[in-house]
Parts: structure tokens; C-alpha cells; sequence
């Protein structure tokens, strides 16, 4: 639990009603409090969507380039194992021990023959089967275990794994779609522009606790209209200004997955107009870097873009702001929490100096970046708003006409477009009238 | 040149009293620099630093897995002054304070005119309406070279045990 909720940890009854009670509003250019505060809500979430159809990242293959290698990681909020067998495979399996229970692996990351839980040593292979029981036939010949128990019955459940070009996904469901499919062409493009297939360099994680509920990250990822407005940086430098080539996609097949994109102008400032700067009470005009080689952007990928953040359903951002790379996972945590992995990287082929760029220009970003702090920021005053208010509706209006891709800043289309998946899969498609 | 080491434990290089001899500069410098930034004037904290200066701030683990990945990363005093500005000019966060308690500075070695030293450190946070809570708790892994009667820092290794940071991380360490 954030730390501040010690104090202040009260939700307005009727914003923690069970699923069942709700509706959704008539016009779909809302979004009720109720999904960001309810914990009936969020635990239909954690079935349908993160348990459900649906691919969840766990890892990249570079964190696990051994066999005998594993991580600690999520699916949802389930603590899982990711290991990699001695034949190379990747196996994704619940971090419980099939017998009492006991989340058995303690250590972020390591390397291991088999995994044995240290309560009463149960062991299991690299992919999660059960191997040995202490005592499994007793002892002169009383106790044990009775005759028809099979190992095989009472191993670690596992989860299915699909992988795209060193990034490792896991999934509760045998009939979700293949990967690619899942993803869509439309973001595939980008995912691939950040994943091309050459070995990955690992730079380090970043992780830490929003006091938000886990879809407002989604939100914020596919709100171009924040990004010209809050992060005065990015307008001041020009990183992102309303007016440059800029994109929002959404993939066309549910709205779920985006790719936040734009374009930087070749100077390092931007110029803004002056019918812009008026609407944009972040401008500072004038402001200079004393060293700005950390917003140099040294042109590696074959893409009209320069920044894309994509969020791929449901729990996974993939960070290319500029040269700086990196995935976010969300581990939902409760409504009103969740913690973000961060995993920074760059590619093997790297030299030493593309590493310190990678590095200087990661200022941008994690939970002491210039732009990242300032989510955070605003994200957790979302959730303080509306678990406390009287008001309960959020207004997503903005280029009404659409729903989904758009190619204006100025735009929820594709926040909308993620609600409407959204609730196709909770059990809230048609809006009740009045 | 040697580097930092940042994880793991060596022996101290200096004798006994030669570290109690450099302890007071080192100390007086830390107390100085926290009590800066505990003030919020935070467009003052670069000047504690050289010109060449290397600022970190990164978790125990990616130090003990030898990973160059930092919260805040930067290379000259000039990146410190444009991170000091921001933070104090442009960037949007919600109010608090900031306290700082030192603990068990350790003198590691001399180096030429260099002094190598580590010190503990807890960062307290206070948010409006909030409790006071322990956001950062680590030590930092220092070199200091010698300004006439006082030191600077050549580097800074703000290393955390904190594994998951609550929220964020506004104000320099």
C-alpha cells in the first residue's frame, strides 16, 4: 500500500459497489469513477483481461540468456517464475509450491539446477514438473504419500508462452491468438523497430509503486493531449509540440493496444507559435540547457518516427523515446495501486559512447525522469480525486468523432477506444439508455 | 584509474588516524550539502560538485549486478544545473519536504589529492496531509577532491537499498 494512504485511505461507498451493480453511462464520452475505485471491478479485471484472452509480457530473454537462468515476474498480480529449461525453452509457472502453498523463489533473478521449495523440499525441474517429494514412501514403511499420488499431477501451473524476437509473453489462456495476430500489424511495425531481432543489452531496472489504478497508465499513454500540455519539457525542447508530425494508433482490431508517435524537427528547440504558447501555461520561453547532449537524437532505426510509446494490452509499455529504450511492465496491485518494472536496455552492438548517450537521455524517463515524475505526478492525483469526490465521471471528449487511431494531438479517440474493449470484456457493452 | 566500488565490502586504506584526521572535512561537507537540500534551494546543490563531476543515483541491485543504469545520470556539473532548474522552475509535482539523516561516514582511501569515503544516509519525505515516511534509505560512495580549505565532489554514487520507490523521486539525493 502507498505509504500516504496510511492517512488518507477512504473511497466513497458507492464508488466500491460490486461489478454486478453497475452500468455504463449512456454517453460513451464518459468513463465512471467506478472503474478506477471498485474493488468488485477490479477483480472482475484480474479474471477477464489479465487472466483471460490476453498475452502478458513477463520478460525479455536477455535478462535469462542461460539454461538454468530464471527471474521473478507477474502475470497480472500473480507472482510467477520465468526459467529457461536445459534445452533452451522458456517456461513461465506460478511462483506456489503445489503442496502448502509457499512462494518458494525468494531472488529477483539467479541461476539454478531445479527449484526446491525450502519449506519441506519439494523440488521441480526448470519447467515446473515435480520431481521430488522427501519421504514420498514414509518411513519404515508408515506415512508418505499413498500409493496413487502422481508427480505429475501436482506440479507448478503453468502458464503458455509465446516469445517475438527476445521478448518473452505469457498467457493463462490455451486459445488466445497467436502473437502476432494478438498484436496487429499496426503495432507490430513499431514493436519491431524497437525489437528487430539483435541481442539486447541489459542496463539496469527501475521499479517503483503509482498510487493509481493500473488502467490510468494505459490512459496516459494514449493521451496525446497531456503530453503537449503538462511536460513543458517536451515543448520546450521540442520533443513533442502540438503541431509536429505526430500519430496516435491504435491497433484496429479492439482499440487495446497504441503507439504514441512523433516526429522531431531537426532543430534541438522548438519553435511555437505565439496562438500556441497562449494555449500552453507550461511554455517557458527562453529556457536553455547548459548541456544539452542529452536530447541529441542519433537516427539508429529505419522509422519516420523519433519517439514511440506503445502500450500493448495489459501490461506492458515498450519505451523508444528517442535513443533511450526500455519496457515498463504493470503489476497491478489493488484499485488503487500498482507497481511498474522497469527494464532498461540498449542493443549488444552498442559502443561505449551510444551507451552513455542511452544513459544521459534516460534522465527523460523512470520515476526521477523529467517527463516520468510528472505522470506519476498527475496519475496519483487522478486516483486521490476521484476515490474522495462527489462528482464521478471522467470527460473523454475531445475529436468526438472518432474512436480509436487519430492523427491530432488534440485528441481521447483512443482512450475511447480502449473503453469500448474494455467493456465488451467486463460484461458492460450496451449502454443502458438515459 | 580505480573506480568506486560500490558493492561488496573492502577494507578501509587509510589507518585510524588518518581517517579521523579527514572525517571532520568530509563530514562538515555532507552536512553542508544535506542541509542545502533539505532547504529546497535546490539551484544551490551544484555547486558541491566539480566541473567534471559524475552524479548517480541507482539501486543496490543494479550496483551489485554491475549495471550503468541510473535514476538520475549525469556527467558535469552542467547537467546538475539543468536538472536543479527544472526541478525548481518548470517541473510539475506536488509539494513536500525533504530531511535528510547522515550516518557512519567512512573514510576509504586517499588517492593522490583525493579522498575516498562513504557515508549513510536516510531521506525522509513529507507530502501534505501525509505522513512523514522513509522514502530513500542508502549510502553514498564518494570521491572528494580538496578547494582550498573545503572539499567538492568528483563523484557522487547515491546508491538505494529502497527496492520499490514510492511514486517518484523529485529532489536530488
Amino acid at each position: 500500500m502507498y505509504k500516504n494512504q496510511e492517512i488518507l485511505d477512504y473511497t466513497v461507498g458507492a464508488k466500491n459497489g460490486p461489478a454486478d451493480d453497475y452500468a455504463w453511462p449512456a454517453d460513451d464520452h464518459l468513463i465512471p469513477d467506478w472503474v478506477y475505485t471498485s474493488q468488485s471491478v477490479y477483480e472482475r479485471e484480474m479474471e477477464r483481461i489479465f487472466k483471460g484472452r490476453a498475452w502478458n509480457f513477463v520478460a525479455l530473454e536477455a535478462e535469462i540468456p542461460n539454461p538454468g537462468d530464471y527471474k521473478r515476474s507477474y502475470v497480472g498480480p500473480v507472482p510467477v517464475v520465468v526459467s529457461r529449461a536445459d534445452d533452451g525453452s522458456i517456461h513461465v509457472f506460478e511462483n506456489r509450491c503445489a503442496h502448502r502453498g509457499a512462494e518458494f523463489c525468494r531472488s529477483s533473478r539467479g541461476h539454478a539446477k531445479e527449484f526446491v521449495c525450502p519449506y519441506h523440499q519439494w523440488s521441480y525441474d526448470l519447467k515446473g514438473n515435480l520431481q521430488g517429494i522427501p519421504f514420498k514412501r514414509g518411513v519404515n514403511k508408515q506415512g508418505g504419500m499413498p500409493r496413487e499420488f502422481r508427480n505429475e499431477e501436482h506440479g507448478l501451473l503453468k502458464l503458455h508462452v509465446t516469445t517475438r524476437h527476445g521478448v518473452v509473453f505469457a498467457s493463462y489462456s490455451a486459445d488466445v491468438e497467436p502473437l502476432e495476430e494478438y498484436l496487429t500489424p499496426e503495432i507490430l511495425k513499431d514493436f519491431d523497430v524497437v525489437f528487430p531481432g539483435k541481442p539486447l543489452k541489459i542496463l539496469g531496472y527501475y521499479k517503483n509503486e503509482l498510487p493509481c489504478n493500473w488502467k490510468m497508465y494505459h490512459e496516459n499513454l494514449k493521451d496525446p493531449y497531456h503530453a503537449t500540455l503538462l511536460h513543458s519539457f517536451l515543448v520546450v525542447f521540442g520533443l513533442l509540440v502540438a503541431g509536429n508530425d505526430s500519430a496516435m494508433i491504435a491497433d484496429p482490431v479492439h482499440h487495446r493496444h497504441g503507439t504514441m508517435a512523433s516526429a522531431k524537427k531537426e532543430d534541438k528547440y522548438a519553435a511555437v507559435s505565439e496562438e500556441n504558447k497562449k494555449e500552453m501555461r507550461s511554455f517557458h520561453d527562453g529556457m536553455r540547457l547548459q548541456d544539452d547532449r542529452f536530447l541529441e537524437f542519433v537516427k539508429e532505426f529505419d522509422s519516420p518516427w523519433s519517439v514511440t510509446m506503445q502500450t500493448i494490452w495489459p501490461n506492458l509499455v515498450v519505451q523508444r523515446e528517442m535513443n533511450t529504450l526500455g519496457v515498463r511492465q504493470i503489476v497491478p496491485n489493488g484499485p488503487h495501486s500498482m507497481l511498474m518494472t522497469w527494464t532498461m536496455f540498449g542493443y549488444e552492438d552498442d559502443t561505449p559512447e551510444m551507451t552513455r548517450h542511452r544513459l544521459r537521455q534516460g534522465n527523460l524517463m523512470g520515476p526521477a525522469g523529467f517527463l516520468g515524475l510528472e505522470d506519476n505526478e498527475a496519475m496519483k492525483f487522478v486516483q486521490e480525486g476521484v476515490r474522495r469526490s462527489s462528482l464521478d465521471m471522467n470527460v473523454v471528449k475531445l475529436d468526438a468523432g472518432n474512436v480509436g487511431t487519430t492523427t491530432s494531438l488534440i485528441s481521447e479517440a483512443a482512450i475511447r477506444g480502449m473503453y469500448q474493449y474494455y467493456r465488451e470484456v467486463m460484461g458492460w457493452s450496451s449502454p443502458i439508455a438515459g | 584509474m580505480m573506480t568506486l566500488q560500490l558493492s561488496g565490502y573492502a577494507p578501509s586504506r587509510v589507518g585510524a588516524r588518518r581517517a579521523a584526521e579527514l572525517r571532520p572535512l568530509v563530514e562538515h561537507f555532507n552536512i553542508e550539502y544535506c542541509a542545502v537540500l533539505d532547504s529546497g534551494q535546490i539551484e544551490e546543490w551544484p555547486r558541491f560538485f566539480t566541473e567534471d563531476c559524475v552524479y548517480r543515483i541507482t539501486a543496490r541491485e543494479n550496483a551489485e549486478l554491475d549495471m550503468p543504469v541510473g535514476l538520475v545520470y549525469a556527467e558535469g556539473r552542467p547537467m546538475l544545473h539543468d536538472r536543479a532548474v527544472a526541478i525548481s522552475r518548470t517541473q510539475m509535482f506536488a509539494p513536500r519536504t525533504m530531511a535528510h539523516i547522515l550516518s557512519a561516514p567512512r573514510i576509504v582511501g586517499e588517492d593522490g589529492q583525493e579522498i575516498w569515503a562513504q557515508c549513510n544516509y536516510v531521506l525522509l519525505q513529507t507530502l501534505v496531509e501525509g505522513p512523514t515516511t522513509l522514502h530513500l534509505a542508502g549510502t553514498y560512495h564518494d570521491r572528494f577532491v580538496r578547494d582550498g580549505d573545503e572539499l567538492l565532489l568528483r563523484e557522487r554514487q547515491v546508491i538505494h537499498e529502497s527496492s520499490v520507490i514510492a511514486n517518484d523521486l523529485v529532489y536530488p539525493v
